[in-house]
């Protein structure tokens, strides 16, 4: 641990740099990713994480916050564009770029590893300038690029991946293309921040929250109390459930305990402050101009206001299949086609914010009260409570769990009535009970190669049922089976492969899979007419032949069940 | 009938009766190098560089063995048979054969760079080369030798900075070797697995001058080998026999370590792509360099580097063979004594895949 110095200090601290780390630019940055991507131990990742903290520039170090919370610069350029430029640079035909490509899993990757490598001898001969640029420094420019000429893109890319080294171009590709991703929980994170920062990891997820400009805040003014309170929009970190452990029983009291459905929707908070209305999602994506329905509440809400809820596909007291409200997320334009098709509510789970005060340290019996007197009094259809579910004993509540699905819910929530509204996923106040999936047996008959650590194996299959002697594809599936099944499966694929279509093999239709899923909708864009919500394996059938696998009939009828 | 045709055997050169490491027992075998997928058991007679002699003896058992010289000359029923410098590992050889004044090179498995211990691989002017492709796709170009070594030696003294055990994870036949050198400059004892100590062992009597490595035993304290360095072969990664080593980081040697996903898959602590296979321009300067008016391209990537070379203007052409892959995915090995039932990951399969859209 880093020696804490008695001030609240924003400085630097001492801790040593390990061997070979560049300081500043790219490359520290790079390694920082390398270290976090091979070390499996969480302790070996805040290491690396508060010792970046420490030593990187202070642009850098908000970008990093920026990148590791989700806040991805938009892509400047198309993976096309990307895998023409490299095509063009190194002289090899597309077709060999795109062999490379599926056998690399990942597009950033393969042009980092197709692009020449410096040799280590320019690299030490060129000495201060090999540091290169810093983080911030390409980041800025992808978003000036944005909008720039092709040429001017092209040049700057082109010149980026000579410069760089085959590690930092990777990172750069995927900074650039959009594709960033960190394998680093926001969590994690906030603990690093706090051990190089004098503040409570609390204090700092709250701050980091929200809607700031990762080009135009300095880290000083990030992480100090002023931006929280000037900033109307900034939303409260989610108190998240882990998934219940023990028995029942083992929680004590049922009346100590508040049971609610657990809603498949989108978790978001409604911020009312300065008479400005804000809708987060959990992602801590800004959604206000995706849900018109509630603007009505930016006059309704008083302000200083804070509440947590769900945003469900919802219809005259109905909750509706979360495959409804798929229709229009994603797109920029909502329509008033939209709205009648797709109408939405939102169901209230906690009040986190009253009166312009941070409640979140009270009762949630006490934030519920609240709460039941703050949804009433707006006496709009859409706004409701998330119903308390009532039970006395144990075995009730397990026997009401059973209905969930009837009402297009996945299970309950179980929430310690004197809990406080905490930061991130936490054990021990609140837990989620969600019931058994859905499953139906299935025969694999495509299977494509994987990315990332599946890259070169055959890992994504596409699985179908049987309708009287035809076979009918109706979902993918990509997770759910241990490496070595996975091996087993590649091995199979390989030696049972029939046809070829793109990166696609078909296989002969043998090997059969208990296929898991949360949801059922009809769909007219699927051959099978159906629409499976979250599909996994939920198991390889070694006993099964494609014999006994489940039929297209078996399908509607599920989805007569549960498809509305 | 081509002076070496494609036989369900192996390869098979009927004018001189002989079969280039044949995958099933045959009269008389030429062996490329003693890694178990080229040299097999249950053939008559074997022939093979001096290097590769003691390496068969210890895998295959006492047999005919007819041990050449490089560029040695042999005479089977006026076919002229000699072998070539591979640079794969020690006594690897390229296999040339002259009839009539034909000539063809079966490569095995071979790197262009000089490793210090494989012999310096040349290319052998020839009318048909057969070549193997195990990394032929342009994202496979390896550093140099002397900067992955550094890169070793760095990882190592880091993890002696954090009293970490570096476990190293490398091919016992070949990678291991040409290791010791790089290794012994930064650790005082270098231990290994008992597998990589019997080819050790059987290099030393053979004449080799190695530097001394200690076998892992039961016997010595767990706390011995902190801060050393540990070589392991792939079969041992992940099992039980690994569990001994203090704080131990892994790392592993091969090839396929350039792809991050790989890497990812075998939860190493760090990869090296160090490997003993030629890389993409390796492969194409060698094809080019024995000016063969016609290639044969096996084991690897044979669809994507043949296609490439029929675009560059060379008649090339893939073949199945039945080498699989020392380097990953090989069978049971005998050379691997006591880690049976542990197999490490398939290997990758040829990248035949027809372009997609991205």
């Amino acid at each position: 641990m880093p020696e804490r110095t008695p001030n609240i200090s924003l400085e630097d601290t001492n801790t040593p740099l390990e061997a070979g780390a560049m300081v500043g630019g790219m490359a520290s940055f790079a390694q920082l990713l390398f270290r976090l991507g091979t070390s499996t131990k969480t302790n070996e990742k805040l290491e690396a994480l508060s010792g970046y903290f420490a030593h990187a520039n202070e642009k850098d170090k908000v970008w990093v916050i920026a990148l590791f919370s989700g806040r991805r610069p938009r892509r400047a350029v198309s993976g096309t564009q990307l895998a023409v430029w490299c095509t063009e640079l190194i002289g090899l035909p597309m077709w060999l770029f795109q062999e490379c490509y599926h056998t690399v899993g990942d597009l950033s990757e393969t042009i980092a590893l197709l692009i020449p490598e410096k040799s280590a001898s320019t690299h030490s001969t060129e000495g201060a300038h090999t540091i290169g640029q810093p983080l911030h420094y390409y980041v800025e420019k992808f978003q000036q690029l944005e909008k720039a000429p092709e040429a001017e893109k092209k040049l700057f890319i082109l010149q980026s991946w000579l410069e760089l080294s085959s590690r930092d171009r990777f990172v750069f590709n995927k900074l650039l293309s959009g594709t960033f991703r960190v394998g680093v929980s926001q969590k994690l994170m906030v603990n690093a921040l706090a051990r190089t920062v004098q503040l409570e990891p609390n204090t700092i997820a709250h701050r980091i929250s929200g809607n700031w400009d990762p080009a135009s805040t300095t880290f000083t003014e990030l992480l100090s109390e002023q931006l929280t309170q000037t900033d109307h929009s900034k939303p409260y970190p989610f108190y998240l459930a882990y998934a219940l452990e023990d028995a029942l029983p083992e929680l004590g009291e049922p009346a100590d305990w508040q049971a609610e459905w657990k809603w498949d929707g989108i978790r978001g908070q409604i911020i009312k402050r300065n008479d400005q209305l804000f809708v987060w999602s959990r992602g801590e994506d800004l959604i206000t101009e995706k849900f018109p329905e509630f603007s009505i509440l930016q006059n309704k809400l008083p302000n200083g206001t804070v509440i947590d809820g769900e945003i469900l596909p919802y219809h005259d007291g109905q909750v509706l299949n979360f495959n409804v409200l798929q229709t229009r997320i994603g797109r920029k334009n909502i329509t008033k086609k939209h709205l009648q098709e797709a109408p939405v509510g939102l169901f209230a789970y906690d009040l986190l914010e009253l009166n312009g005060e941070d409640i979140r340290h009270l009762a949630l019996r006490e934030r519920r009260a609240a709460l039941e007197e703050l949804v009433l009094s707006l006496q709009l259809p859409f706004i409701q409570l998330s119903p308390v579910v009532s039970f006395t004993d144990w075995d009730e509540l397990t026997t009401i769990r059973e209905q969930s699905r009837n009402i297009n819910s996945e299970g309950l929530m179980l929430k310690r009535r004197s809990s406080a509204y905490q930061v991130g996923r936490r054990r021990g106040d609140w837990w989620k009970w969600k019931i058994d999936p859905l499953t139906i047996d299935a025969v694999m008959v495509y299977a494509q190669k994987g990315a990332g650590r599946r890259s070169n194996l055959y890992t994504d299959y596409t699985f179908a049922v049987k309708d009287g002697d035809k076979l009918v594809p109706f979902t993918k599936a990509y997770s759910g089976l241990t490496d070595k099944e996975f091996a087993q499966v590649d091995a199979f694929v390989k030696r049972n492969s029939l046809e070829k279509f793109g990166p696609v093999r078909t296989v002969k239709p043998e090997l059969v899979f208990e296929i898991a899923f949360e949801g059922i909708a009809a769909s007219n864009r699927h051959k099978s007419g159906v629409a499976l919500r979250f599909p996994r394996i939920s198991r390889w059938r070694t006993d099964k032949t494609p014999e006994d696998i489940n039929t297209l009939d078996d399908l509607k009828k599920m989805l007569q069940l549960y498809g509305k | 009938m081509p002076l070496i045709s494609f036989t369900d055997k192996g390869l098979y050169c009927e004018a001189g009766q002989f079969y280039i490491d044949p995958w099933q027992p045959v009269d008389k075998a030429v062996i490329t190098h003693a890694h178990s997928d080229h040299a097999r058991a249950g053939s008559q007679a074997y022939l093979c560089h001096h290097d590769t002699l003691p390496l068969l003896q210890l895998r295959l058992g006492p047999n005919h063995y007819q041990p050449v010289a490089w560029n040695e000359k042999i005479t089977m029923n006026e076919v002229t048979v000699s072998l070539h410098p591979a640079g794969h590992i020690i006594g690897s050889s390229q296999v040339r054969v002259e009839y009539k004044g034909e000539v063809w090179v079966v490569s095995g498995d071979y790197k262009t760079e000089a490793d210090g211990i494989s012999g310096i691989f040349e290319p052998i002017p020839c009318h048909t080369f057969i070549s193997e492709s195990t990394f032929g796709l342009p994202i496979y170009n390896w550093k140099p030798q002397d900067e992955l070594f550094q890169e070793i030696q760095n990882w190592i003294r880091n993890n002696q900075v954090a009293g970490k055990t570096s476990v190293l994870i490398g091919y016992s036949l070949g990678k291991a070797q040409r290791l010791l050198k790089a290794l012994g400059e930064v650790t005082g004892t270098i231990y290994a697995h008992g597998a990589i100590w019997n080819v050790h062992e059987t290099l030393l009597q053979a004449g080799w001058k190695l530097p001394a490595i200690q076998r892992v035993t039961p016997e010595i304290p767990k706390e011995s080998y902190r801060g050393h360095v540990v070589l392991a072969p792939p079969s041992a990664d992940g099992s039980l026999w690994m569990r001994r080593f203090p704080s131990a980081s892994t790392g592993i040697c091969s090839g396929w370590m350039q792809v991050r996903g790989h890497q990812r898959r075998r939860n190493a602590d760090a990869g090296f792509a160090l490997s003993d296979h030629a890389d993409w321009n390796g492969l194409l300067q060698s094809v080019k360099a024995t000016g063969a008016q016609k290639v044969y391209i096996t084991h690897g990537f044979q669809s994507a580097f043949s296609r490439y070379l029929i675009e560059i203007g060379i008649s090339a052409a893939e073949v199945k063979t039945e080498f699989g892959e020392e380097e990953e995915g090989a069978p049971a090995d005998p050379l691997k004594g006591d880690e049976e039932g542990n197999s490490p990951p398939p290997p990758p399969a040829g990248g035949e895949d027809e372009f997609a859209p991205l």
